[in-house]
């Protein structure tokens, strides 16, 4: 059910006689909703998305700090932080170490300090790429010290979220990563330090039931999937079909639970422009 | 009137029928069976120790649906007195899966939240069978503020299977009002107590349990999801149910033990259904010490403890 939400954009599916033959696989892909083959440079270039269609593919975390905070000014926090098997669930660990070793990651989530603008940031982002980008207790608790790291320099916070929900392996451990972090969240409120949450594809679940959705500012990726539950089980459990466009970035702007929807090339300008207009801080409330 | 019984109570039951017709027997034909019945009765003790000594997860699950199990509305009637009920969350609507007011509990005013299921078929669809909207927490946190304001602890009664799954919830934000009370409810300055009584389920539960002190009656359950959606979700299968009850780690002493609850609340021999009277009376005994515990605490002091408890859960290696 979930995994159906991280279907990949196909790489290598599409017959090599459609593609040019000098071209060798994996220097292109093909766009998953209008068909259109793209190579790799171009779009390193347009910051993957598709030059035809505007589809947004999604990033890993580290393309994403790349294109998103100024050059050279990321200092990653937390990095060792791997994840531990509360529930002594069977295959988690090798799970978990497959997932490393495809993502040079340690969990689904990457923090630390940066700058954007030349406005000093604490940023976190996921990677829907390490076990759908799930939130178990080390994804929890980088948020958590995350959030504390920006209170105690008293600078803004951005997290970019791209998950399917809460880590069932971890299972009740997971859940309350969701207090955690909103706990934190209520002390950064209190700081009156600004928050701004980046929804992208796909974010849902016990994520979205928690830190993603608590922003000062909420923006969104274009066409991103963004919800509580995964369609298939929504279906299932009504027994209808759900209306196009349900769940999409866009269907949340017209519901009233995000402030704008953000082409990618213009997200950085965004968040530059909104840090701006946030520099001299907020009123501590404590 | 006896409970429904459950699937691993019948040979017990069985053997309980059968003892009582050898008493009639010996009775009505004046005929001496007591070394008989004594040995059938030593062996239905032993029975029964054995089958409710040993529940296994799935079979505590079971208990925790029990449809003649307590819920919130019989722990309202049982352990508080005039209950006023609150309705509505300002926004949409009011919500019959979730239900909360205002009561007495040993005399202080206090606000009472809880999900509800419903006893019977009409009931349970009313009230949603318990999965609660975005409504439902929106007028949860309402009455939180309201019981703040006032000064009010708030004790809150677990029982829902989950957050409800569907367009309307999605539509009215199910995951932003759910982000909200946990939030709102780390700060909330009064004492708050959240008791899981049934099923503890997800997101759904834990946005009204975000609390000081969590207890749990000794059946209830309470998990990331319920084993059929964890099963469906892992193995995509949701006949796997009780191979993911076996492993969740969701009863009352795994929790305890992962330090997710406070306190376990023993319940009558065969669950909390064989007598709601007891089992009310042992809740509300300990409910009533952690509320005088908490109110001793100054607010600075309740909120620090509160962030902490949530704040100390997770495992994990570093480097
Ligand atoms: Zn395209």
């Amino acid at each position: 059910m979930l995994k159906d939400l991280f279907r990949k954009p196909k790489y290598v599916t599409v017959h090599a006689d459609t593609v040019k033959k000098d071209i060798p696989e994996g220097l292109w892909q093909k766009c998953p909703t209008c068909n259109e083959i793209l190579y790799s440079k171009e779009l390193e270039k347009t910051l993957k998305t598709c030059n035809k269609c505007g589809y947004h593919f999604r990033m890993s975390a580290r393309e994403r700090i790349n294109i998103t905070v100024d050059e050279g000014s990321f200092l990653e926090l937390e990095a060792d932080l791997a994840s531990a098997n509360p529930l002594g669930f069977v295959d988690y660990p090798d799970k978990i170490a497959k997932a490393q070793e495809a993502t040079h990651i340690k969990d689904a989530i990457v923090i630390g300090e940066a700058a954007i603008g030349g406005n000093p940031v604490v940023i976190g982002v996921m990677d829907a790429n390490f076990v759908m980008g799930s939130m178990g207790s080390v994804v929890g608790e980088k948020v958590t010290r995350a959030i504390e790291k920006a209170i105690e320099k008293r600078v803004p916070l951005i997290i970019f979220s791209a998950s399917g929900g809460a880590r069932m392996q971890e299972g009740i451990v997971s859940l309350m990563q969701m207090a955690k972090t909103c706990g934190a969240l209520a002390k950064l409120n209190e700081a009156g330090l600004l928050y701004i949450t980046v929804l992208t594809d796909p974010t849902t679940g016990g994520v979205t039931a928690s830190f993603a959705s608590m922003g000062d500012v909420a923006l969104a990726e274009p066409g991103a999937l963004i919800g509580f539950t995964g369609s298939r089980v929504i279906e299932q459990t009504i027994k209808q079909k759900l209306p196009d466009g349900f769940q999409t970035a866009e269907f949340l702007l017209n519901h009233g639970f995000v402030d704008m929807v953000i082409p990618r090339q213009q997200l950085r300008s965004t968040l530059e422009a909104l840090l701006e207009l946030h520099s001299t801080g907020g009123t501590e409330n404590a | 009137m006896p409970n429904m019984l459950l699937d691993f109570e019948k040979p017990l039951a069985e053997l309980e029928t059968k003892i009582d017709e050898l008493i009639k027997f010996s009775k009505d034909k004046g005929i001496d069976l007591s070394e008989e019945i004594k040995t059938l009765q030593a062996k239905a003790e032993t029975l029964k120790r054995d089958i409710y000594g040993n529940l296994s997860p799935w079979q505590r699950i079971t208990i925790a649906r029990h449809p003649e199990r307590p819920g919130t509305v019989d722990y309202i009637k049982m352990l508080f007195e005039g209950f006023m009920e609150m309705h509505g969350d300002r926004h949409f609507g009011d919500d019959p899966a979730i239900i909360g007011g205002i009561a007495k509990f040993y005399g202080e005013p206090v606000t009472v939240i809880g999900h509800v299921k419903g006893k019977d078929t009409k009931e349970n669809i009313a009230r949603n069978f318990g999965y609660a909207h975005p409504e439902g927490y929106r007028k949860a946190l309402r009455l939180m503020e309201q019981a703040e304001k006032f000064g009010r602890p708030v004790l809150t009664f677990v029982d829902t299977p989950g957050a409800y799954c569907g367009i309307g919830a999605e539509e009215r934000g199910q995951a932003w009002a759910i982000a909200e009370n946990l939030t709102r409810m780390s700060k909330i300055h009064v004492p708050v107590i959240a008791t899981v009584i049934g099923e503890g389920g997800s997101g759904g539960a834990l946005a009204i349990a975000v609390g000081d002190y969590i207890l749990m009656l000794e059946n209830a359950v309470y998990a990331i999801s319920t084993p059929e959606t964890f099963a469906s979700i892992l193995w995509k299968d949701s006949s796997k149910a009780q191979d993911a009850a076996a492993i969740m780690k969701m009863t009352a002493r795994d929790l305890e033990e992962l330090q997710v609850i406070d306190e376990i609340i023993p319940e009558p021999l065969g669950g909390a259904q064989k007598n709601p009277q007891e089992a009310a009376r042992t809740l509300g005994k300990s409910l009533q010490k952690a509320l005088n515990s908490l109110k001793k605490l100054p607010p600075e002091k309740l909120l620090e403890k509160r962030y902490e408890k949530f704040r100390s859960i997770g495992q994990f290696i570093s480097g």
